[in-house]
């Protein structure tokens, strides 16, 4: 098919000083061509971006230096649930939110593994959630609630990862809060008595 | 006993097929691929089960590299110009026309004011080189700091496009604290709401998203 000309060498042959048109093949050798077409490829494949970028919207709560204590939604410690993020993606979850100092909350480490990690410790919480509103304990408006406090050495991959553990398991609201020093004290203490780095 | 010739075949073979095929992957890749824009540094982000496309225009692109370096950039280029003029006479940073126009066509920043003259002076090629090195755009916790220069940026620019949409591009290994330096500026905005670029990732089977990603297929 695409070959090259090779009629004057092979075929019959006339005799000497007899010339004939000369039939030219209407074949040509699209082999260059070919060269050309995945040179482009490559060139567009390296260059070029195939998929767009995906976001994760975010929604922060809103934030008035000037909105008074009273004004402010007072969260029942029985929907929430507080995670600390650490070092080495790290995540300490307790019960509730944390506010008395004087007793210690039953910290829980754990990490972002599928198994036995964050998310079943989430899910088990929401069942928990439901079966209160279900017996009545807690009002039909009342939403688990978990409140995500990212420490300083903590990533930002740490965050992004709990935002979509947030997406994962259907949890509606949920805020992004300063760590305090009294949870800071909490997570040296479980790691002093894990031993752990 | 006779030995079975093989007939010689010839090596040429028709280049035809092949070539239409590489044609129609180039066609493929030219009309479903978006070139690459340019980018400051090489940022991996984490990824999430999100699939809100990033949007085409007026985005704000804060990109955050694991040193916590921020850059800053908008793509719609003929509010650039609008932009670097406010932001010059906010900061009086006494820029000549050349070097806002420089801005205008230019990629992103990531320098201070200190150094925002000099840094406009130079051709994209010489930008592009100190880019790796570039200090990024200071921050700080409050807005009202003087020293937090991407709350000039931010605030002139939504200024000149109300419809700006944030989007934080962060490294995975950023530490958090710069990430919340960024977040504490967009609030001392008032901003509230703005995306995370991350990467696909796939829903895992037997969660809430999961089961709802079910039925949506299922409806469909």
């Amino acid at each position: 098919m695409a070959e090259m000309d090779t009629s004057s060498g092979g075929g019959h042959k006339k005799g000497p000083g007899v010339k004939k048109g000369k039939k030219l093949s209407t074949r040509i050798d699209l082999t260059p061509m070919v060269d050309l077409g995945f040179l482009l490829i490559t060139f567009f494949m390296f260059t070029t971006t195939l998929a767009k970028p995906k976001t994760m919207e975010i929604n922060m709560p809103y934030k008035d230096e000037n909105l008074k204590d009273e004004e402010k939604n007072k969260l029942k410690a029985s929907v929430a649930m507080t995670v600390l993020l650490s070092k080495n993606h790290r995540v300490y979850y307790y019960e509730g939110i944390g506010d008395n100092p004087d007793v210690a909350p039953d910290l829980k480490v754990t990490s972002f593994k599928a198994k036995d990690g964050i998310r079943d410790a989430i899910i088990k919480k929401k069942k928990l959630v439901a079966g209160l509103k279900a017996s009545g304990q807690l009002g039909p408006k009342d939403e688990m609630t978990v409140l995500i406090k990212p420490d300083t050495t903590s990533t930002y991959s740490d965050l992004v990862n709990m935002l979509d553990e947030m997406n994962i398991n259907d949890v509606k609201v949920y805020a992004i809060i300063d760590i305090s020093d009294i949870e800071q004290g909490f997570i040296k203490e479980t790691e002093a008595a894990s031993g752990a780095q | 006993m006779p030995k079975a010739k093989l007939p010689r075949k010839s090596t040429n073979i028709d280049m035809t097929a092949m070539c239409d095929v590489a044609f129609l992957l180039l066609t493929f890749f030219m009309l479903a691929t978006k070139f690459k824009p340019e980018e400051p540094v090489v940022v991996k982000t984490p990824s999430s089960i999100s699939e809100i496309p990033l949007p085409d225009v007026d985005i704000m692109l804060l990109t955050v590299d694991t040193k916590g370096r921020i850059f800053f950039s908008i793509d719609n280029k003929l509010k650039r110009k609008a932009l670097i003029e406010d932001v010059n006479s906010e900061r009086n940073l006494n820029l000549t026309e050349a070097q806002m126009t420089n801005f205008a066509i230019g990629g992103s920043i990531g320098v201070p004011f200190s150094q925002l003259g000099s840094y406009l002076n130079m051709s994209s090629d010489q930008q592009a080189a100190i880019g790796k090195d570039a200090p990024g755009v200071p921050v700080d916790t409050s807005v009202l700091s003087p020293n937090n220069e991407l709350a000039t940026w931010v605030k002139s620019a939504r200024i000149n496009n109300p419809k700006l949409r944030i989007c934080i591009k962060a490294d995975g290994d950023a530490a958090y604290p710069f990430v919340k330096k960024i977040i504490s500026t967009l609030e001392g905005y008032k901003i509230f709401k703005f995306n995370l670029i991350t990467n696909m990732k796939a829903v895992p089977a037997g969660t809430a998203a999961y089961e709802e990603k079910q039925k949506v297929a299922a409806a469909e």
